[in-house]
Parts: C-alpha cells; sequence; structure tokens
C-alpha cells in the first residue's frame, strides 16, 4: 500500500545524511608511535568514532605503537607512572617506580575502563576492521622490533612503508592525526 | 519548534532530526526516515529497530558494540544495513535520541 508523505524541506545541516553533508573531514589517517594504554586507546578511540560518524579511517602503527597490534602485548599494555605528572598529582614520583606498581595502575585503569564498558584492544581493534577501518603496521618499526606478519593481531593489513602509508591517505578531506 | 510531517501526523523532533517522544514512533516514520539515507528497510532492519526502541526504554546506554552483542548483527552487518554512521542513522530511524557514547 502507497502511503502519502508530506515532509518540510531539510534545513538544518544536520539533518542530511553524512554522505551528503558537505564536510570538510572525509577521512582520517591516525598514526600512533606509542604503545602506552592511554596513547593506544586515543588513536583506537578516535579511529572508531569516525567511523561511527560514516567517516573514513585508517591506523598506521609505529615505534611503540606496534604494541597496541601485537598478539602477546595488544592486551596487556601499561600506563605510565613515571614521567607523568597528570598520574596521581599527590604521589611522589618515586614510588612509580616501585616494582610492580606499574602493571597495578594498569590494572586499575583497565578495570575502570571495563565498567566504562570500553573494549579490550584486541577487540577495539576488530570491532575498527569490521566497521571497515584500515590497520598497518609500519615497515621500519617492525624491521627494528623484529616483527613479522605472524607477530601482529590477523586484522592488520599489512606492514607498509612511509610512502605507502601517504598514498593511502591521499585524497580530498583527508587528514592526518599523530600520536 | 521542529516538526515533520509524516503520514499526515505532526511528529515533533529536535534540531538534528531525532524524535523528541519515542512514542510518536511508526514504521511510516521508519520509512520515511530510511529513505532519506537510501535505505529500503527489510525485516533484519526492523528487527534491530525493534532491538534499539527496546533496550532504550529500557534505559540502556546504546553502542554499536552492544548492537553487535545482540544476536540480531554483528558490527560488520550493522554497518551494512546502516550505512554511514550506524547507531546515528538507525537511532533515528528507530526514533530514539542521538546516541551519546563515543564507544
Amino acid at each position: 500500500m502507497v502511503q502519502t508523505i508530506e515532509r518540510e524541506p531539510v534545513t538544518s545541516k544536520q539533518n542530511v545524511p553524512v554522505e551528503y553533508r558537505n564536510d570538510k573531514v572525509k577521512k582520517v589517517m591516525i598514526i600512533c608511535s606509542k604503545g602506552t594504554l592511554e596513547d593506544v586507546y586515543a588513536a583506537l578511540i578516535m579511529a572508531n568514532g569516525a567511523l561511527a560518524d560514516g567517516r573514513d579511517a585508517k591506523l598506521f602503527f609505529t615505534f611503540f605503537g606496534l604494541d597496541a597490534i601485537t598478539k602477546a602485548k595488544a592486551d596487556h599494555l601499561h600506563t605510565a607512572t613515571v614521567g607523568n605528572p597528570a598520574f596521581m598529582p599527590a604521589m611522589p614520583t618515586m614510588l612509580g617506580g616501585l616494582p610492580g606498581f606499574e602493571a597495578f595502575a594498569s590494572y586499575m585503569m583497565q578495570k575502570q575502563m571495563d565498567k566504562m564498558d570500553i573494549p579490550h584492544v584486541t577487540e577495539f581493534v576488530q570491532m575498527i576492521d569490521a566497521a571497515g577501518g584500515e590497520i598497518y603496521a609500519c615497515k621500519l618499526a617492525a624491521d627494528m622490533f623484529k616483527l613479522e606478519k605472524d607477530d601482529f593481531l590477523p586484522e592488520v593489513k599489512g606492514i607498509i612503508t612511509v610512502g605507502d602509508m601517504y598514498a593511502l591517505a591521499d585524497g580530498e578531506g583527508s587528514h592526518f592525526i599523530f600520536i | 519548534m521542529n516538526t515533520l510531517i509524516v503520514n499526515r501526523q505532526q511528529v515533533e523532533v529536535n534540531d538534528e532530526g531525532y524524535m523528541k517522544n519515542p512514542a510518536q514512533w511508526t514504521t511510516e516514520w521508519a520509512n520515511q526516515v530510511a529513505a532519506e539515507y537510501g535505505i529500503m528497510l527489510t525485516d533484519k532492519h526492523m528487527e534491530v529497530l525493534n532491538w534499539l526502541r527496546k533496550k532504550q526504554a529500557e534505559g540502556v546506554a546504546l553502542s554499536i558494540r552492544k548492537v553487535g552483542q545482540s544476536g540480531i548483527v554483528d558490527i560488520k552487518e550493522f554497518y551494512q544495513l546502516f550505512p554511514g554512521g550506524p547507531l546515528k542513522v538507525s537511532s533515528k530511524i528507530a526514533g530514539i535520541p542521538k546516541p551519546v557514547s563515543c564507544i
């Protein structure tokens, strides 16, 4: 049965589906060079958030950032308790260096994230992959740390050079985010 | 105040076109909004929309991850059903508020 549907003209920008919007940010290339819990999550959340908003997202992990996509390490990332003035500012820095303290702090942080329904790194990577995001490892860093394709999570699409990364990021409305 | 006319009924919406009162939702609304996104609603779409409406009514903070755990669709299928930002698009079609989750 055909329904008669009347609709007022679209006036607000947000009423328009994202692909028809004249947005300047169409795709992001997020480069993650750090392996600390909070830096890796920043990269993952921004990539996932772009995809969830109908934008393209690609991730390029380099140097210590490779830990985030290395099978043996991805779900065991730590947050820095030394050299991190924002971490428990009332606590003397020396305590942060006590054996086991960093592991404990990281465990507490991960527990808090679980409560907030934030997935672990490997699940997050799977989500980004399922959403059409692409994940790459830096060739130079992989060579340096003697890591091969098998060492990385299965969602990692390839080990690529900086030139390849720029080629992937090419296009109109493309933006870089460096962490 | 923003209103849309759906099937000759006035529906209150916010600036972004999300329905203000989920009780006003009808399948005509769903079809009309889906059409704006170029989506032709299937039974699978409706299953997802009903699930979203049910969870929203229960006060659950919705996220793409939770939809992926719903047992109705996985995350990949969810993105395929509602291209261009699945939770935002499906929430609008389902007549529930815009999701606020970053995950």
